[in-house]
């Protein structure tokens, strides 16, 4: 079976995102007044697995050996066939 | 005695460590691209700075999967040597050679300057020629380069002398105004648990001669010398 995984990688909470202050700070100079901003990274990945278990499993090991380092990240899977 | 300077695409830091090793220390050494993997009769490797696989992804996540990668975490579990500068620092801590990371600097800017570290331990094949608590001056160039770690590494790191470099004044003191990428505790230079493997953010082929403002830096590549050839003596 072909499946999507669809993968977001976000800093794990109360992590320091400098870049999201610095995007906060230029939506405040257009005059966007707001008061929380994160970013993450998305990733959409096809591939072949026997089934939604195994899709699921095969994106957590992509994400624990690749996509996201356990220091400062944390990452949620959303498998589709 | 023979050093290899990896050379990934992107590394742009190699010709400078591979002109101090060999012009300014003396010693054989080799630029080795990534595609011929690691010969085993190395005794150090250097992992210089740069911008491997153009950061993309996180800054040497991608350097650190590489085949040449698997060859260099053999050639440390033997016990040889291995430096890792700037990129190289990255490299290493998403290769699992030393815990924690170092990511985007807490101001999300290139910073590019000449800093002070202190020394933190002379118990180390990378810093046995310096003084305990020596200032001394080595710049950085990083955007990502600030050192990240949960509470108990950072307290195990410390527990077990494995810090080498932090952040400081001219005078020496560890304060949050000398601390020019928000480090955790300052850290800038750490040892593996078999203290055979140094990560460090700031660059010391950019300060091995009086011309360039400081040869400082001179002495990690000294030390490292040093201890292979008292290990050859053994």
């Amino acid at each position: 079976m072909h499946y999507q995984a669809k993968i977001t990688i976000a800093l794990k909470e109360g992590m320091l995102d400098p870049e999201a202050r610095a995007i906060q700070h230029a939506l405040a100079n257009l005059g966007y007044k707001t008061d929380t901003l994160t970013s993450a990274k998305l990733f959409f990945i096809g591939f072949e697995a026997k089934d939604v278990q195994e899709a699921e499993a095969m994106a957590a090991k992509m994400c624990e050996r690749l996509l996201a380092n356990p220091v400062i990240h944390q990452y949620t899977i959303e498998v589709s066939g | 005695m023979k050093f290899a300077v990896i050379q990934f695409g992107g590394s742009n830091c190699d010709r400078d460590a591979e002109y101090v090793l060999s012009e300014i220390c003396g010693v054989d050494t080799d630029l080795v691209w990534f595609k011929s993997r690691l010969d085993p009769s190395y005794d150090a490797v250097i992992i210089p700075g740069g911008f491997s696989y153009g950061d993309y992804l996180r800054a040497g996540a991608i350097a650190a999967r590489t085949p040449v990668m698997a060859d260099i975490v053999r050639h440390a579990e033997k016990g040889k040597l291995v430096l890792g500068i700037c990129n190289g620092a990255q490299i290493l801590d998403e290769s699992g050679l030393i815990p924690g990371m170092f990511t985007i600097n807490a101001y999300p800017k290139f910073i590019c300057r000449p800093v002070h570290l202190r020394v933190e331990t002379t118990d180390s094949p990378f810093t046995s020629l310096y003084r305990k608590g020596e200032v001394v001056g080595i710049p950085i160039a990083h955007k990502e380069g600030r050192y990240v770690a949960p509470e108990q590494i950072c307290r195990d790191l410390e527990r077990d002398d494995r810090i080498t470099f932090r952040f400081c004044t001219p005078d020496g003191e560890v304060t949050p105004e000398s601390n020019p990428n928000g480090s955790a505790g300052n850290i800038t230079g750490i040892l593996s648990g078999k203290r055979n493997v140094m990560a460090m953010m700031p660059h010391p082929e950019r300060a091995s001669e009086e011309i360039l403002g400081s040869k400082d830096g001179e002495k990690i590549f000294l030390s490292m010398i040093r201890h292979i050839e008292r290990n050859e003596a053994k």
